[in-house]
């Protein structure tokens, strides 16, 4: 297999590893929801190979959740001179990257689980609605901080639209 | 130059009456509206009704009078006989009384006004509403004029901001003041302080501000329609290009293949019922057609100082005015039809965006058809940066049939599989400040995207495109029909373009001032000088073209 897309010697800042269990512990619920849900027909019709849609159901969770580390390990950010770069994807790989200027807010969402594990999502949202960079597994500390650079930043060098 | 010649004998009297009443209406200050905007906004009904209260009424007077007529007249003698009468009449009369009352109040509550930095809208009388929209955000000022508005003289003005249907609408104001306000509204959202302004305007109309309002008085002269054929408009569409864009649209095929095919079971099965499922269709491709036709029917677009200026329209006309630095991407394009011909459209996105399907089509068609010099003229109005030789011959490589070896980055032979007929075409080049991506070869486009505007860059891979070392680039803007997008690229060619786009932006979003079009006078004359260049090199270009015609 041939090297990622990635920027030529770029140094990306990781996420928490402890995001991988917030992104397990949704596709467990999600997986064993969507597992029960369809071996349904199974269970009521007893006809024996409608059992292969649950069961392909779970292996392809199972995968997903083995590669849920090294996916992890793949989103990065990096605030450069003027601009904000982010990378996420393993099989789908998506590099971005957006001028301070602009920002038009930036959201701080935290779900249940993770805030279970003391984690948070910063959304930086610009006039673009396919700009979508969501850099999820920032240790709550961490966000608050890249939150107010980012503003500060935003500030200083402000555009229009 | 005869340009400062032409203004200086019609001065004193533009001076006194066009800022005058624009500065009365701008002047921070709440005003009202036009006195028939309760008719117009609805009211047409309530006086149909009226009319056919009084028409009916009179038929039962005449008829009581000289005798006669059938049993329902009977009936409503018969009504009239009984007290009931008195009753009804009062109650038509409260009626009456009530909605007088209530579209007078309505009136009366309904005020605007315009300061330094916004545009505010109240309304309502039980349930009240407030808009204001900020100067510097404004997007585009639209005034419409429908049929019916313009028999009272009144015109609707829009002033839209960024955002998704975020416009302030005044509906209805009188004609002229409309297009003053227009002027007016521009010249406080250009940044030129309204002091300035009004200094300026009291000691000497001198000056590009000068001349923009001698212009817009020469197009207010003709009182009905003042913009429905400006001067200096650098396109016309001629009737029959109009009519073979409309025949040779793919809707055109679409309808046509359509009715073959209905037809052809109409006589195979002699089922006549058939026919009826030709109906939704054609309905919906009537009004696909009338859409198109209205909006190219006596199309203009001409460059003012304060943006461009695009008018359509034939009963109903509509004239937008787009500020410099408000168009976010661009798309050239051909359907396959309109080939032999050399017709090309353009659509453009910008911030503001209507409700409304069929308004928003509208909106983002900025040249309905043209041909290749039609083209050029447009975007060397929209994109002025873009004017040079060079820019030239790269936008003529963008648009030209076999254009491959050029200094455009196209995509690799191995990515034939995925483009089949347009990888030598396919491909990016940064042309002056703007993004082109080239992409088609049988519908054949070219995306531009002001690097201004842009507000972020991306790339994107999936396994296949990896395996293939090839990669997909994207310009991110505000939402439109245009999606700047382009893959199957090489890996190593996007990265590389990618880097230089995202610096690019962040330049060019740092020295952009065009929301505030003519704040700093540095800026100003920096920003100005191409637009001024623009109307003196068109109206040259018109009068070149008229002083011929005018010989022969």
């Amino acid at each position: 297999m041939s090297q990622r897309l990635d920027l030529p010697d770029a140094e990306w800042r990781g996420v928490s590893r402890k995001y991988s269990v917030v992104e397990v512990g949704g596709l467990i619920i999600f997986g064993v929801i969507a597992t029960i849900a369809t071996s349904i027909p199974t269970l009521i019709t007893s006809i024996q190979w409608l059992a292969a849609i649950p069961i392909s159901l779970a292996v392809i969770f199972l995968i997903n959740i083995a590669l849920t580390p090294r996916r992890v390990r793949a989103i990065g950010y990096m605030l450069r001179e003027d601009d904000l770069v982010f990378r996420r994807g393993l099989m789908f790989r998506r590099v971005v990257a957006v001028p301070y200027g602009r920002m038009q807010l930036v959201d701080i969402n935290r779900g249940p689980l993770d805030r279970a594990v003391g984690l948070s999502e910063l959304k930086f949202v610009t006039a673009a609605a396919s700009t979508g960079v969501v850099i999820p597994g920032l240790p709550e500390q961490d966000a608050e901080e890249l939150r107010d650079t980012l503003v500060a930043l935003a500030e200083s060098r402000r555009a229009g639209l | 130059m005869s340009e400062p010649v032409e203004p200086a004998e019609p001065a004193p009297a533009l001076e006194l009456s066009v800022p005058e009443s624009a500065r009365r209406l701008a002047d921070g200050q709440w005003h009202r509206l036009h006195p028939a905007t309760p008719f117009l906004r609805g009211g047409i009904a309530f006086v149909a009704i009226i009319g056919v209260i009084v028409v009916n009424a009179r038929d039962v007077f005449l008829d009581t009078l000289f005798g006669g007529g059938g049993r329902e007249i009977r009936f409503l003698e018969r009504f009239a006989e009984s007290s009931l009468i008195l009753l009804a009449i009062l109650a038509v009369v409260v009626i009456l009384l009530l909605s007088v009352g209530g579209f007078y109040l309505s009136w009366r509550m309904h005020t605007f006004r315009i300061t330094d930095e916004l545009v505010e809208v109240r309304s309502g009388i039980l349930f009240r509403t407030n808009r204001r929209g900020r100067l510097d955000r404004i997007q585009g000022i639209n005034i419409s004029r429908p049929f019916l508005a313009r028999l009272f003289g009144a015109a609707k003005l829009e002033v839209n901001v960024a955002g998704q249907d975020a416009n302030v609408e005044l509906a209805y104001l009188g004609s002229a003041g409309a297009d003053n306000l227009r002027l007016a509204i521009l010249q406080l959202a250009s940044g030129t302080r309204a002091a300035e302004a009004a200094a300026a305007a009291s000691s000497a109309p001198a000056g590009v501000a000068g001349l923009v309002e001698s212009r817009v008085n020469e197009l207010l002269a003709p009182e009905l329609d003042p913009n429905a054929a400006p001067p200096e408009s650098i396109v016309r569409i001629s009737i029959p290009r109009l009519i073979g864009s409309l025949v040779l649209s793919e809707a055109t095929v679409i309808a046509i293949l359509a009715g073959v095919g209905i037809i052809t079971t109409v006589i195979v099965t002699g089922e006549y019922g058939w026919i009826f499922a030709l109906l939704p269709g054609l309905l919906g491709f009537g009004g696909y057609l009338a859409s198109r036709l209205t909006r190219s029917l006596r199309y203009s677009i001409a460059a003012t100082d304060d943006g461009i200026r695009v008018g359509y329209g034939l009963l109903s006309t509509t004239n937008e005015t787009l500020p410099p630095g408000r168009i976010h991407a661009v798309e050239v394009s051909q359907p396959l039809l309109w080939r032999p011909a050399g017709w090309w459209e353009i659509k453009i996105n910008t911030a503001s965006q209507a409700a409304s399907s069929s308004g928003a089509t509208a909106k983002t068609t900025l040249l309905p058809v043209g041909d290749m010099s039609d083209v050029h003229r447009v975007l060397q109005l929209i994109l002025p940066s873009l004017a040079d030789d060079e820019s030239r011959a790269l936008l003529e490589a963008g648009l030209a049939a076999g254009a491959h070896d050029d200094a455009y980055v196209t995509s690799p032979k191995r990515a034939a599989i995925l483009r089949w007929f347009s990888w030598r075409r396919n491909g990016f080049v940064l042309i002056s400040d703007a993004v082109a991506l080239r992409k088609g070869a049988i519908w054949r486009s070219l995306v531009l995207v002001p690097q201004a505007r842009m507000q972020s860059v991306s790339m994107h891979e999936g396994p296949l495109l990896r395996r293939m070392k090839l990669a997909e680039l994207r310009v991110h803007t505000v939402a439109g029909p245009i999606t700047a997008a382009i893959g199957a690229l090489d890996r190593a060619d996007v990265v590389r373009f990618f880097d230089e786009v995202a610096h690019a932006a962040v330049h060019a979003a740092g020295v952009d001032t065009s929301h505030r079009w003519r704040s700093s006078s540095e800026d100003a004359a920096a920003l100005a000088e191409p637009g001024a260049e623009e109307v003196s090199e068109t109206t040259a270009a018109a009068e070149a073209s008229a002083s011929p015609e005018d010989h022969a």
